[in-house]
């Protein structure tokens, strides 16, 4: 455990110049493989949660032979606590694009998709104004990369990339077996290559910055600068970005209203840590890193909140799985019955055991990561639990 | 192709690249459990009953959907994967309809087998049945209890991709996931062509054909009714894998024992109006070809297409009906022999045909359906009365108590129990184009099909689509205007390869005179009433049983039938005659396409 | 009718007749009536040539396409921890209060329907509801009666 302490950075919202489209032109001055090598070196991982390396994604992508070869800037951020993504698209459009273009100039793509969740439809408008003024400059810069937007239509789980490749494709967003990887056979069978909203954002900066210096925050575990959503009992809600590697004391410290119970790291597919573990526990080392941070404070119940979170996700799950689709629905019936004295106590450690089932055998992130909040807020507050 | 060697549970093996680890654990003779998993479909999985351990890896592996990658080591017994198969078994088992003792597939069900294997605790868990589900009833073929739906989707893919009729679907998602028709519609009202492909893919209880065996023991113990069952050629061939023999057992004898014994008034043949099918089809071709290549008549259409199978007959009509001309005009066997037993046999054995009931065994759910057609009535009255599967009347005999295995052999009733070699390969894909040719060629030429032993082995096999061309020289005078003509025929099987073939006909390109399409894979030995399960190797072995029936026939040419000979001299008349065109000829309807 | 098969035509136009078409498409028909007809989804079936039943698959899967009859005005009412611990009880009660209707239900004048809905993504600005794509934050008692006036005399 490396505390490292709070360090605020502004990276991410910082303007760099007046001029649009700056960093992709002068990153389209580069060698293609000496940028890869870069995004490479600078330790950035994927920011929607499953933190896959983005140099290697794109090392994959970039091998791939095909005529034609698609991005998606993945901002179907649904998960709960989570709006870093409609920050960055509402204020700094124009990194999350640069980040594409040099995804698709890197990797020789043909056609670039931002697939944005319905419930930001409103997002819209801006957007496509932000699309037109790249389209000119990309033009000029000799790049052919047309993006288009791909609205969504209320699924959590397209927030998951083979199950957004098949809702792009007229279907059920239920996720593919891997492999074949998007890199692979995506969109169309064609490879595709999907990234967070914030990871494109982060390259664009990772260009900017160069690697040496980007590589410089953070911790071993999670390079760079890293977004926070904060929202729950807190004065300060927003958006926050942070180097990783603070200890949660230090976090609550500033962020808590001063009565701080609980703090839910990583989204409701996170972990929540209760107060005695404040102390010894680091934020983004083994705790999962989407950036949802939700603080409770002594007044809520931890009952009402594990409720909540598992109502989501019977409802939310795509239903083609049945770990996630059965085992949902018996977690939150199970802590129900045991709420109303249904089933004894220790029926908990079988649920208990049942979650981590789900997360050995679940198709996707979504059934396999229920177990995280399950069975931190179980075990930390079983009195809550009961009846 | 490049290999790959692995090692599962501590044994090395060595297998094609793009093997599933589930492909090579079974060529070392391990089996793993599964229920999405079914060799006719695409992979899915979802119900993630067959996970193995990857070491190396923390979680577990469907071990359908991945494939076996060079230097993995597997295991797929450890305490941590038998503990994950339990829990999801357990929780299957708490989404479903655990009535089992009154379920149809009882002891037949891929869930209670792997429930018992496991040893499932059924209170484990708490009961996620959803309340008031109300069973689908509205088809005459197929029965849908979503309480015994376990979501795996076999009967979605089945219909679309073996079918490609899509008419169900997943809807919904998360703990309201459900199977649908589209809008939930009953099954009745949407797209479905009754083959009943989904009731023989579907693990459980959840799809399956609505039973008609009740009214036929009402029938059977009514001593003022006359039953006349008649009998299927795949049914012979299927029927013993429910009776404890060996797939592709033939027992045609004790199958007719079996009638009698649970109290048929009359045992008859479906071989027997098959053969009469092929003379009627014959020579509807054949009036065809003529009206066309020698009258020039463009109203007539070719290619002719057989319409012995009621799905396929239900496809065309959804899915090309502006195409319904080019069907040939015959009843489908079934339909022909429910026509002439309330008229040719209640005239010859004395009997008022109001008395009569007519069964069918059939290997099919859509041949309940086509009996219910409202226009399946030229006798006067419904032709044919019931129809039941092979499943259904295996049951039956378990039903009446017979030791079937020890009945003796015995030979079908007369009339209309007499049949040929061609009769019989009705029952496999090509069979009715090989018995049709048989006859054809005769008569155009009088002379037999230039093939040995009569086996046009061009038209026979598995591929989805086969395709013939056959020169025709030496032509009687009647038929000169054929002299030299290459007949091109084709041959599919699966609605899948029937839409094909129709894209073809309906885009004017294809070239062909005559196409036999049959609704299920492998044709009538694949049927949605035969026995569950059903898989290519299985109808492989059903084919193979048929064809040694066909051999096993002292007459293999429908037109020398002399039961056939004996109904023309005795009650038709002439092939296409006036009373033929009136009991054994029909039309079709135009029906939605979305 | 004829305005639904006109949209469709449109979306085709721009955007092709391929399955890929179908959520823009089901899409553009949520945006001109608030939901999809079964009708509808026939039309579309037909236009892309795939079966209906894979229309009401795909359409049944997602919650921003409506497939039972909805309201002009179709309000989404975020059911997340965060809003509900900032008093999304209260403000849900004013709600079906103002239009006198519960949870998933549809106003007599087919004016309002009132769903609940998973994150919006608004939770630094919670209590917060969408009415058809429109935003509203912070939503308190008082404030959602106004937004709903507002909305009546719209």
């Amino acid at each position: 455990m490396s505390n490292k302490g709070l360090r605020k950075v502004d990276i991410l919202f910082s303007q760099y110049s007046v001029a649009p489209y700056q960093i992709l032109k002068q990153t389209m001055k580069k060698n293609k493989a000496d940028v890869l090598t870069e995004i490479n070196e600078s330790g950035l991982r994927g920011r929607g949660g499953a933190g896959f390396p983005t140099g290697m994604k794109w090392q994959i992508m970039a091998d791939e032979k095909a005529e034609e070869k698609y991005i998606i800037c993945n901002a179907d951020e649904g998960e709960p606590g989570t709006f870093k993504d409609r920050k960055l698209l509402v204020e700094v459009p124009r990194k999350v694009i640069s980040g594409m273009a040099i995804a698709a100039w890197i990797t020789n793509s043909t056609k670039g998709y931002i697939y944005l969740r319905a419930e930001y439809n409103y997002l819209i408008p801006a957007l496509k104004k932000e699309l037109e003024v790249f389209e000119e400059y990309s033009k000029q810069f000799g790049l052919d990369f047309p993006i288009e937007i791909f609205s969504g239509s209320g699924a959590y789980v397209c927030g998951e990339e083979t199950a957004l490749i098949e809702s792009m494709e007229g279907k059920r967003g239920e996720p593919r077996n891997k492999p074949p990887f998007p890199t692979q056979e995506g969109y169309l069978g064609k490879p595709t290559l999907v990234n967070n909203v914030e990871t494109l954002a982060s390259v664009s900066m990772v260009c900017r910055y160069g690697s040496e210096k980007y590589k410089s925050l953070g911790t071993d575990a999670q390079r760079g600068s890293k977004l926070f959503s904060l929202s729950g009992d807190s004065p300060k809600e927003g958006v926050h970005e942070f180097e990783l590697g603070m200890k949660v004391s230090d976090f609550v410290a500033e962020y808590g209203d001063g009565d701080t119970k609980a703090i839910q790291v990583g989204g409701v597919a996170g972990y929540c840590i209760p107060r005695k573990n404040f102390e010894n526990t680091i934020i983004g080392e083994g705790n999962t890193t989407g950036g949802a941070t939700m603080i409770f404070n002594s007044t809520r119940s931890m009952y009402n909140v594990i409720h909540n979170y598992l109502e989501f996700f019977v409802e939310e799950s795509c239903g083609q799985c049945t770990p996630c689709r059965v085992g949902t629905q018996q977690l939150l019936k199970g802590i129900e019955a045991v709420k109303v004295g249904d089933k004894p106590e220790c029926y908990l450690q079988d649920l208990i055991k049942l979650s981590k089932t789900m997360k050995i055998t679940s198709k996707c992130g979504l059934g396999q990561s229920v177990t995280n909040s399950f069975t931190s807020i179980i075990t930390n507050f079983p009195e809550e639990m009961i009846y | 192709m490049s290999t790959i060697k692995l090692i599962i549970d501590g044994q090395e093996i060595e297998v094609k690249n793009g093997t599933t680890i589930l492909e090579a654990a079974k060529k070392i003779n391990v089996n793993i459990p599964t229920l999405c998993h079914h060799e006719d479909l695409c992979v899915a999985g979802n119900c993630r009953v067959c996970v193995v351990e990857v070491k190396g890896r923390e979680r577990l592996e469907a071990s359908c959907a991945v494939p076996a990658e060079e230097g993995m080591d597997i295991l797929t017994n450890s305490a941590k994967i038998r503990n994950a198969r339990k829990d999801i078994v357990s929780l299957l088992v708490s989404e479903h309809n655990t009535q089992c003792t009154t379920c149809y597939r009882n002891t037949n069900c891929e869930l209670q087998e792997l429930a018992a294997e496991y040893n499932v605790d059924g209170n484990k868990y708490l009961s996620v049945l959803k309340e008031g589900i109300e069973i689908d009833t509205s088809s005459w073929s197929i029965e849908k209890d979503d309480s015994k739906c376990i979501h795996c989707q076999r009967c979605v893919r089945t219909c679309a991709e073996l079918q490609h009729v899509n008419a169900l679907t997943a809807a919904f998602k998360g703990n309201e996931m459900k199977i649908s028709t589209f809008g939930e519609l009953p099954f009745n009202e949407v797209v479905c062509t009754n083959c009943g492909q989904c009731v023989n893919h579907c693990p459980t209880g959840a799809l399956t054909e609505r039973r008609y065996f009740d009214q036929v023991w009402e029938a059977l113990g009514d001593h003022s009714k006359h039953v006349v069952m008649n009998t299927a050629p795949s049914v012979r061939v299927a029927l013993g894998e429910m009776l404890g023999y060996e797939v592709g057992t033939r027992v045609t004898g004790k199958m007719v024992t079996a009638m009698k014994k649970i109290g048929a008034d009359s045992v008859l043949d479906t071989d027997f109006s098959a053969d009469l099918t092929i003379i009627e089809e014959g020579h509807e071709l054949l009036s065809r070809l003529r009206k066309v290549l020698l009258k020039k008549d463009t109203n007539i259409k070719l290619p002719m297409i057989t319409s012995c199978s009621p799905g396929w007959v239900k496809f065309i009509e959804h899915m090309y009906p502006n195409h319904l001309g080019h069907l040939s005009t015959c009843k489908s066997p079934q339909q022909m022999f429910g026509a002439l037993t309330k008229t040719y046999y209640a005239e010859k054995k004395g009997i008022d045909p109001k008395d009569i009931v007519s069964v069918a065994i059939m290997p099919c759910a859509a041949k309940k359906y086509e009996a219910n057609r409202a226009e399946m009535n030229d006798s006067g009255y419904r032709d044919i009365d019931a129809g039941l599967t092979t499943r259904e009347f295996g049951l039956m005999i378990k039903q009446a108590g017979l030791n079937f295995q020890n009945l003796e052999d015995s030979e079908f009733d007369s009339i209309m129990g007499e049949s040929t070699g061609a009769g019989v390969i009705f029952g496999a894909t090509g069979g009715v184009m090989e018995a049709a040719l048989r006859t054809a060629y005769t008569i155009v030429t009088g002379r037999n099909v230039p093939f040995k032993n009569l086996n046009i082995t061009a038209v026979r096999g598995t591929e989805g689509i086969r395709k013939a061309s056959i020169k025709i020289d030496g032509c009687l005078e009647e038929w000169a205007f054929l002299e030299g003509a290459e007949l091109n025929v084709a041959v599919a099987h699966g609605l899948k390869n029937a839409r094909t073939i129709m894209d073809e006909v309906a885009s004017g390109k294809s070239n062909y005179h005559f196409i036999e399409v049959m609704g299920c894979p492998g044709g009538c030995i694949g049927g949605g009433g035969q026995p569950i399960p059903t898989n290519a190797d299985i109808r492989a072995k059903r084919i193979q049983a048929i064809y040694e029936e066909d051999m096993s026939k002292s007459i293999r040419m429908s037109h020398e039938n002399p039961e056939i000979v004996r109904i023309y001299k005795e009650f038709l008349g002439e092939p296409l005659g006036e009373k033929s065109h009136k009991l054994l000829h029909t039309h079709y309807h135009k029906r939605n396409r979305y | 009718m004829e305005e639904v098969s006109k949209i469709i035509k449109e979306k085709i136009k721009e955007v092709g007749n391929q399955r890929t078409a179908l959520l823009p498409i089901l899409q553009a028909i949520m945006k001109e009536q608030n939901y999809v007809k079964k009708e509808d989804m026939v039309d579309v079936a037909e236009a892309l040539d795939i079966s209906a039943a894979d229309v009401y698959g795909t359409s049944s899967f997602y919650s921003f396409i409506e497939t039972e009859e909805t309201g002009k005005y179709l309000i989404r009412i975020c059911k997340s921890i965060t809003c509900e611990n900032k008093g999304k009880k209260q403000v849900l009660k004013a709600i079906e209060k103002e239009l006198q209707i519960d949870l998933g239900e549809t106003t007599y004048d087919k004016k309002f329907t009132l769903k609940p809905t998973n994150c919006l993504g608004l939770c630094d600005m919670g209590p917060a509801m969408l009415i058809n794509d429109e935003p509203f934050t912070e939503l308190t008692t008082e404030l959602v009666s106004e937004i709903i006036c507002e909305f009546r005399n719209r």
